[in-house]
């Protein structure tokens, strides 16, 4: 619960509106593919083109995925709810309406529990509606946007995806908590299976809401800060705009509702306009839709249906398996529960399997420039691999080494070793013999351990390690170099 | 013979088709003909597609003859409102802003019309986007009276009408949101039928009001009516409003009489308000029904005189939001402007007629924040009052009976100038408008300067086909003769 803002006496108060692309075959209101990428325009039909005459219907699957994110959020499913047209003028809105939810969204209602490096808190969720997309313009010209463009294109392909919509209480008071949040609504979502909610792409958007009070005062006003495109930017923005804010009010200004926009480049927000009044979008019922009543006991069925929960998971992974909380909030951000817990299932100690993961995995995954969660790595080579740690076979350091090979497809872990001769040597026979030479090599570094500097002996170690290409085991070489030193 | 084609029925032509007594072809060009000899003065189509009626009717005589299957009215030519899309064929809306437009589909409507091999012979004129009680505010021409050429068809669907009336055509498909059937074809002497909402689907049926729009059957005769209902009507999954069963068998029991039903004459339409003329044709078909074995009844309907207002609010409101998509972006009328906005705003600056803007404005200030409550939301629950009035009158009548339209065919141009009185030309039509009921007009006799006068039937939801069999048993007592007549009518319906 702290930000920059707690120091100064300010508190910052943030809700997150998310929008997630539903990943449903078809559109929220017609049968067009929701396929990424291709010419543009060429998924599209009179329906989410806003012909003359054309009409909604609306797409069973996302009315499905909606209600099971609002009951995974612990949400109430409302017996009947009704889509309302949002009206304002835009060329990427084929009808100058988006059909929205207004008073009566699909769920209402829910938690979310977010965990920070200060602990756990509970973030409410106010709603959980569905909507149809936009599609996407493009300005030719400098300015990039639409004033001042030359021309511009459109490209409805995106018109008509389903978007669910899911507004948070203003119960965040960080960016840290923001971020975690964020993270943790992405973890469901993708649990869910209802959309591959990629930031980056566009597929999961958050807009965040920001204002700064003194605790015990009425909140200030807020600002909407668009545009991040990872989590880190959320993060990145709300502090910037946390102390933007702060700023002004210190020094006298005064915060104005508007809409900002995040600069991932300059690291900055700055004024898209200002809401002098709140919109007018004219929302009424949209009279070319019927009321959305799913029956109770198809809602009882998704209910049943859940998958397990990142949470529940988590929980579960501390208890079954003593991993820490930070191990599992790492393995859970990388998108590597599912590979552990193969791997464990295989026969993996647990310890060795997480460090494995949260060490090497992550790094290699970090090296080629790849999600974690997108290697091709499963849990029965990763159960091998600390397999061959464990029986003596392969050291702790030579496994990233196998397994960057086995990510790259060249065998398996027991394979890669044997192929590249990487077995680790604990014969004491061959490992005695390079230890003297060591010994004779690095006659002062000896000295000093004969004189009782039991720590000199790394360097020794080392030597051995770097004479044996990292094969001979550690522990062994320890051992031997001691036994000789203490000899002498 | 073909010459006299065009006075025939539409079941007559029908069964002179499948008799094989006459070409499909021959009764298209019989119609194209009349079209081209009279449309100069009537000014009924804004689209006449000889083209492609010649090659449907083609097609079904080779159908015919080589013993493949053909449809229900297979060879019967029909003038189509010009708000229903046809794939490849412009589609304008009597606007200037979709005059070019060139829809790439099909209505539902139109693909059944083809299913039944209905021979569309164009697309009729119409009030702009359907908003309009005389054909007046199409951007193009106004449409003129068959039976006096200086006088209104009544609108919204007067194009298509007139054409019916004129003899162009024995079938007709309007489109009715608060009354642009029912009063046209009161103006003009023919039977037009408003179904149940959700009867027929709107998928295609370019929207003004979309909860209150639905597509009928306009006919000189109850039983073409029926028929060409029967062809049309059914559920379509495309459109979330449409019904998910069929509608009843509407021509099971057609010709079964009004003997013994309960017929209510509504209190509130019978007060002032109608011409003495109209006044007078429907008392005498109230007595007419009761002569015939109906048991006659007063009923009330007490918030039906709030209908015009809530309708005058709830159909503007839908209509400023679906009007909203034609903005030179996609499709349509484009004006260059500097910018995007300006480019949208001169686009629609040009392509709307004033009773659209009016009705933009009037819709757009409905719905506003701090207004919706007091408007939009209010108008909402007139709605549902009327519903209720409607439910009540129901439990203890099987239909109930009014006036159509308050006065006979007015001259050309003489409400233009005052909207107010040209909304009040829906006053009878919009409550069951607003409760989504079945509503139908047919012609009892003729008023003030000779001109025909419709009576209303109003039925329970999906009982059009109760409301079709007391106008079929009405209508062979009046006998009414579907001519136009007078010193100012289109001449004679052959060629």
């Amino acid at each position: 619960m702290t930000t920059a803002a707690t120091a100064t006496g300010f508190q910052a108060v943030i809700g997150l509106e998310v929008h997630v692309e539903l990943a449903t075959r078809t559109k929220m209101f017609c049968g067009c593919r929701t396929d990424f990428g291709g010419d543009p325009n060429v998924r599209t039909c009179p329906v989410c083109l806003g012909q003359p005459g054309s009409l909604p219907v609306v797409n069973r699957g996302a009315v499905e995925s909606a209600i099971r994110l609002g009951l995974a959020l612990g949400g109430e499913v409302a017996p009947s709810s009704q889509f309302h047209r949002k009206n304002y003028f835009y060329p990427d809105m084929p009808k100058n309406y988006q059909i929205s939810q207004y008073d009566v969204p699909i769920c209402s209602g829910g938690v979310l529990e977010v965990t920070t490096s200060h602990g756990t808190t509970l973030v409410g969720i106010t709603r959980v509606h569905m909507e149809e997309d936009t599609g996407k313009s493009l300005h030719a010209g400098t300015s990039g946007r639409i004033q001042g463009a030359e021309y511009s294109l459109v490209d409805y392909n995106r018109a008509g995806i389903p978007l669910l919509e899911v507004v948070s209480e203003p119960d965040i008071r960080s960016a840290e908590e923001a971020q975690a949040y964020l993270t943790e609504l992405r973890a469901i979502v993708l649990a869910l299976g209802i959309s591959d909610a990629k930031l980056e792409e566009g597929s999961m958007r958050c807009d965040a809401n920001v204002s700064v009070h003194r605790p015990g005062e009425p909140f200030g006003a807020r600002a909407e800060v668009k545009n991040m495109n990872s989590v880190r930017s959320l993060g990145r923005a709300i502090a910037y705009e946390v102390d933007r804010q702060v700023a002004l009010v210190q020094a006298g200004g005064t915060v104005v509702l508007q809409t900002r926009h995040w600069d991932e480049d300059r690291g900055a927000t700055s004024t898209l306009r200002v809401k002098e009044t709140l919109e007018d979008y004219r929302y009424f019922p949209d009279p070319d839709l019927v009321a959305v009543e799913p029956e109770p006991a198809w809602i009882e069925e998704l209910r049943a249906g859940l998958p397990e929960l990142p949470a529940a998971i988590r929980r579960r992974l501390v208890d079954a398996h003593r991993l820490s909380a930070e191990q599992v909030a790492t393995l859970a951000g990388a998108g590597l529960i599912p590979v552990f817990e193969e791997a464990v299932a295989a026969g993996s100690p647990p310890v060795d399997a997480v460090n494995l993961l949260t060490n090497d995995v992550i790094a290699l995954a970090s090296e080629r420039g790849f999600d974690p969660a997108d290697l091709a790595l499963t849990g029965a080579q990763l159960a091998e691999l600390t397999g061959l740690v464990t029986d003596g076979t392969l050291s702790t350091k030579l496994a990233r080494e196998v397994l960057g090979d086995v990510l790259a497809g060249r065998g398996t872990p027991r394979e890669v070793v044997a192929e590249r001769g990487l077995e680790q040597i604990s014969d004491t026979s061959e490992l005695a013999a390079i230890c003297d030479e060591v010994i004779a090599a690095q006659a002062d570094a000896a000295q000093k351990v004969r004189d009782g500097n039991r720590k000199a002996v790394g360097a020794l170690v080392g030597a051995v390690m770097r004479a044996t290409q990292g094969r001979a085991n550690p522990r062994v070489v320890n051992q031997l170099l001691m036994e000789r030193l203490d000899r002498c | 013979m073909a010459d006299e084609l065009t006075t025939r029925s539409a079941l007559q032509l029908r069964d002179l088709v499948a008799h094989g007594e006459v070409s499909a072809e021959e009764v298209a060009r019989a119609h194209l003909e009349r079209v081209a000899a009279t449309d100069d003065q009537l000014k009924a189509f804004v689209t006449v597609t000889d083209d492609a009626a010649l090659a449907h009717a083609r097609d079904i005589d080779r159908r015919r003859a080589a013993e493949e299957p053909v449809g229900a009215l297979a060879g019967v030519p029909l003038a189509l409102k010009d708000v229903l899309c046809t794939k490849g064929v412009r589609t304008t809306c009597g606007s200037r802003i979709l005059q070019t437009y060139r829809p790439p589909y099909d209505a539902g409507v139109v693909e059944r019309l083809r299913d039944a091999d209905v021979v569309v012979l164009g697309k009729a004129n119409c009030d702009e986007f359907a908003m309009g009680s005389s054909c007046e505010n199409s951007a193009f021409f106004p449409t003129r009276n068959p039976w006096d050429l200086d006088r209104v068809p009544g609108g919204s669907s007067g194009g298509s009408v007139a054409a019916v009336a004129g003899f162009q055509a024995p079938l007709g498909v309007g489109t009715d949101t608060g009354g642009s059937i029912r009063q046209p074809a009161a103006l003009c002497g023919l039977v037009g039928v408003k179904p149940t909402y959700g009867a027929v689907s709107r998928y295609g049926l370019i929207a003004f009001a979309s909860s209150l729009d639905q597509a009928g059957p306009i006919a000189r005769s109850v039983t073409d009516a029926a028929h060409l209902l029967a062809a049309i009507a059914g559920p379509d999954p495309r459109d979330s409003t449409s019904i998910p069963k069929p509608l009843p068998d509407v021509l099971a029991g057609l010709d079964d009489g009004v003997s013994g039903l309960r017929i209510g004459v509504v209190a509130e339409f019978m007060a002032e308000g109608m011409s003495d003329g109209v006044r007078a044709m429907v008392e005498a078909s109230v007595e007419r029904l009761a002569g015939l074995g109906a048991e006659i009844v007063e009923v009330s309907l007490p918030h039906a005189g709030y209908g015009l207002a809530a309708y005058y609010l709830i159909a503007p409101s839908e209509a400023s939001s679906n009007l909203s998509r034609y903005d030179g972006v996609r499709y349509g009328l484009r004006v260059d402007g500097a910018t995007t906005e300006a480019m949208m705003a001169a686009t629609r600056e040009a392509g709307f007629g004033s009773e659209v803007k009016r009705r933009i404005m009037i819709g757009t200030y409905a719905l506003s924040a701090g207004y919706y409550d007091a408007y939009y939301a209010q108008a909402q629950r007139v709605r549902t009052l009327i519903a209720r009035d409607f439910a009540a009158a129901f439990e203890t009548c099987d239909v109930l009976v009014g006036p159509t339209s308050p006065t006979v065919a007015f001259p050309l141009g003489e409400l233009t100038a005052d909207p107010l009185a040209m909304y009040a030309n829906d006053v009878y039509a919009v409550p069951a408008s607003l409760a989504g009921l079945p509503a139908m007009s047919l012609p009892v006799g003729l008023g003030e300067a000779g001109m025909p006068v419709g009576f209303q039937i109003m039925a329970p939801l999906l009982r059009d086909d109760l409301m079709l069999r007391a106008a079929r048993a009405l209508e062979a007592e009046v006998g009414f003769d579907a001519m136009p007549r007078g010193p100012n009518a289109l001449a004679g319906a052959a060629i």
